[in-house]
């Protein structure tokens, strides 16, 4: 396998990363899109493109830069230690990953998509949610028969980046009953089309989510996204993808947050002293630093897996997502704590890192759901 | 002595073809997760007896290939591995379910000591009779005054001309009572600061005035010993250029520092293999109304998240000092966290097993005497709060006052 460590050229991707977010996207300007609605910045992911982020995942031949899921992950964590807002995971990680594995059969769509996405044009949201919680199988928007195609209904939620996006990758019911992973179906279709109306959410975290109706929308066979009835399979590694690059993001955020909170133990005074001298939270830094430390390597863990097998890295992401939430939730917690009254105003910034922690525990699957994945594999 | 070839696939295929000739069948398919007991492991020395003919043919075979210490260099005893190649060792040895062929404190602690502070002729004279399993070391650092704080040590060595006088106690001395040798720390100048004024000494456990006593742990067992040095004459040195002491005189806390990175990154380790190899899920399983606790699935999913990323992340600081990337201070984290999750592990193997396991000989092996240890996992080789202190002062670098 693999080293679990940066090599070369992964230490001059995430130095150049960091070295442009921290001027192009401090915490500051996120600040500006909480305050301005917009969930994200367009000028930003266009600048991102440029570098040829939004295609790190897409073959070269479709404009791409094609650097893998490693890569991918150093990104996604460089932008979660400044809180950088983009469509980075929902469209250049599951929406490439998805629609690449198609660039063969079906041909010069996918490579169009793959073409746009790259280029920064086209931005994409996955639409699974319909309760509080992730679940596909449990998916009941009806895609059913309708003259030569499917009329979708029904509702989706909780839908990342779901405002802006051009298109959709939306999983219905073709066949079978929620609950059941047989009879789900991947479609790829415009966000405009008729019979879709879309509602922004305003989510604590400032990101930009939103909320869907279908009514009777038309899709055809072409708008299919693998086999009919086969749209977990479709999704499967862009899906996995998705939450590899969102634990990779969790794991940015914590090391951001615990370093504004071990900047600030060595700056505080009270009773005379800076707080960072009393062992009370000396002891909780450097157990919060250690957590870190090996949430960080499931993170690693789970993009050489995406790279090296694919098709074995369930548990791998799964392992990574689930100790990500769970630090990201430790460090932000203990982030206000430390900093007392001031990290409960939201003119700090550490309110942004416990509100986007939140937000990405439940986006693509929480604590429990990947890690029940986690004991099936260990035998339970 | 086998040529071992440079390029790791070639490597390999030497490795399986000198395994298939040198490592006795009875050897193998010794997996952690049936048998094992603290028998099976070949610790050497002079006391040692080996379980069985195979154990003895084991252990020599590998020695004479270097491999007992497969990374030392090749003048001391060993294989001269780089890491990838120690990597490749160790997964061909679980192959085929082999165990090590030697462990010991001499491996594990006083060699790479040695290997960092020696002279040429301290190495040259003790490496080699570590590798070959000749001589079993233990290690003198604890003191009933000196825990936590252990450069507060008190067994102090007089400089007597050709000798040290050496007077004092030691305690948690794993397994003094089967060692040949002990290194020790020793003060040799009482004036100077505490850390300033000790010296790592290696002396011959059958010296005259040497004494042990076995301590009965909770566990029912007694790895541990109180050692005793009640004038004790110590040479100077052991031959030309082979000084009793390694490093320099009262320079001995730089060694012992070394020398605890080793010690911490062993024990966050683990030799065995976590939970001594046994699986969570078979215990949640075999039972209907444990397997329908939802609080202990809960429990038991926590830990096998955990045990899973702590485990990479073992290997990903092996990953980094294979890369030449110095570790230090973070193997501090990794002892915190290998031990504190060994325990807790334990526990549930423990509220899994239920009243089965609170027998002293269960269904489960000895596994109340295994849980009852783990205890000591976040005591000795440093306490979590003394790892946790280390992190903040170290590595954070939070301010002392």
């Amino acid at each position: 396998m693999e080293s679990l460590i940066l090599n070369e050229d992964e230490t001059m991707l995430r130095d150049a990363a960091r070295g442009f977010l921290d001027a192009a996207a401090p915490v500051s300007a996120f600040r500006k899109v909480r305050d301005a609605g917009s969930g994200f910045d367009r000028g930003l992911w266009a600048e991102m493109a440029q570098m040829g982020w939004a295609g790190v995942l897409v073959p070269e031949e479709h404009g791409g830069a094609d650097m893998g899921h490693r890569a991918a992950g150093i990104l996604a964590g460089e932008m979660g230690v400044t809180l950088a807002a983009s469509p980075f995971i929902s469209t250049a990680v599951i929406a490439a990953t998805t629609l690449r594995e198609r660039a063969g059969a079906q041909g010069a769509r996918a490579a169009d998509a793959l073409k746009g996405i790259a280029s920064g044009e086209l931005i994409y949201a996955l639409a699974i949610d319909e309760g509080p919680k992730f679940a596909p199988e449990r998916v009941a928007m009806a895609a059913a028969p309708a003259g030569n195609g499917y009329a979708l209904s029904g509702r989706k939620g909780f839908v990342a980046e779901g405002a802006a996006a051009d298109r959709l990758l939306v999983l219905a019911r073709t066949g079978g009953a929620p609950g059941e992973a047989e009879g789900l179906t991947l479609f790829d279709i415009e966000a405009g089309r008729a019979g879709i109306a879309r509602e922004r959410i305003d989510s604590v975290d400032g990101r930009d989510f939103a909320r869907f109706a279908f009514d009777g929308v038309e899709a055809t066979g072409d708008d299919v996204v693998g086999e009919p009835g086969g749209g977990l399979e479709a999704l499967r590694t862009g899906l996995r993808a998705g939450q590899a690059a969102l634990a990779a993001e969790l794991g940015g955020l914590s090391a951001g947050a615990f370093a504004m909170t071990a900047g600030y133990l060595k700056e505080r005074k009270q009773f005379g002293r800076l707080i960072g001298t009393f062992q009370a939270l000396q002891h909780r830094a450097a157990h919060m630093w250690s957590e870190i430390e090996v949430t960080a390597s499931a993170i690693a863990n789970a993009g050489r897996m995406l790279d090296a097998r694919p098709d074995e890295a369930e548990v791998a992401v799964s392992l990574a997502k689930a100790r990500a939430t769970d630090t990201a939730k430790l460090v932000v917690s203990e982030g206000v704590q430390m900093h007392g009254g001031i990290g409960m105003t939201d003119e700090f910034d550490m309110g942004f890192y416990m509100k986007r922690a939140r937000v990405g525990a439940e986006w693509l699957g929480d604590y429990t759901y990947h890690a029940a994945i986690v004991a099936r594999a260990r035998g339970f | 002595m086998p040529e071992f070839s440079r390029d790791d696939a070639q490597f390999r295929s030497q490795i399986r073809d000198w395994l298939a000739e040198n490592c006795p069948a009875e050897m193998q398919g010794r997996g952690s997760h049936d048998g094992f007991s603290e028998s099976d492991i070949c610790w050497g020395g002079k006391r040692f007896k080996f379980t069985s003919d195979a154990q003895r043919a084991w252990m020599e075979n590998a020695a004479a290939a270097g491999l007992t210490v497969p990374t030392w260099p090749v003048e001391y005893g060993g294989a001269g591995l780089s890491r990838a190649q120690q990597k490749i060792w160790m997964a061909e040895l679980a192959r085929i379910g082999a165990k090590l062929p030697l462990q010991s404190f001499g491996i594990w602690m006083l060699g790479p000591a040695l290997l960092a502070f020696g002279t040429e002729e301290q190495k040259r004279h003790f490496l080699p009779q570590i590798a070959r399993g000749e001589i079993r070391w233990c290690q003198g650092y604890s003191e009933p005054g000196a825990g936590s704080d252990l450069a507060s040590v008190q067994t102090r060595g007089e400089d007597r001309g050709d000798h040290w006088l050496v007077n004092g106690q030691k305690i948690w001395t794993s397994y003094a009572d089967q060692a040949d040798w002990i290194f020790a720390l020793v003060r040799t100048d009482r004036e100077a600061p505490k850390h300033l004024g000790i010296s790592f000494m290696l002396i011959d456990m059958e010296s005259a005035g040497v004494s042990t006593r076995p301590i009965r742990l909770i566990s029912g067992k007694s790895p541990f010993c109180e050692t005793f040095f009640d004038n004790v004459e110590v040479p100077k040195s052991y031959g030309a250029g082979i000084p009793a002491i390694v490093g320099e005189v009262n320079r001995g806390w730089d060694v012992a520092k070394h020398l605890l990175t080793h010690e911490r990154e062993m024990i966050g380790s683990g030799s065995r293999g976590p939970l001594g190899g046994r699986s969570v899920g078979k215990l949640l399983n075999d039972d209907e109304s444990v397997a329908a606790d939802p609080v202990l699935r809960a429990e038991a999913m926590r830990y096998e998240v955990d045990a899973m990323a702590v485990g990479l992340t073992l290997e990903r600081y092996k990953d980094m000092a294979g890369a030449g990337v110095p570790i230090g201070n973070a193997s501090s984290m990794l002892k915190y966290q290998g031990t504190e999750l060994n325990k807790r592990g334990y526990e549930l193997l423990m509220a899994l097993g239920g009243s089965d396991a609170v027998e002293w000989d269960s269904p489960h092996g000895e596994l109340a005497s295994e849980w009852l240890r783990t205890k000591a996992n976040s005591i000795e080789g440093g306490t979590s709060e003394v790892m946790l202190d280390i992190i903040a002062k170290r590595v954070l670098e939070l301010p002392a006052k």
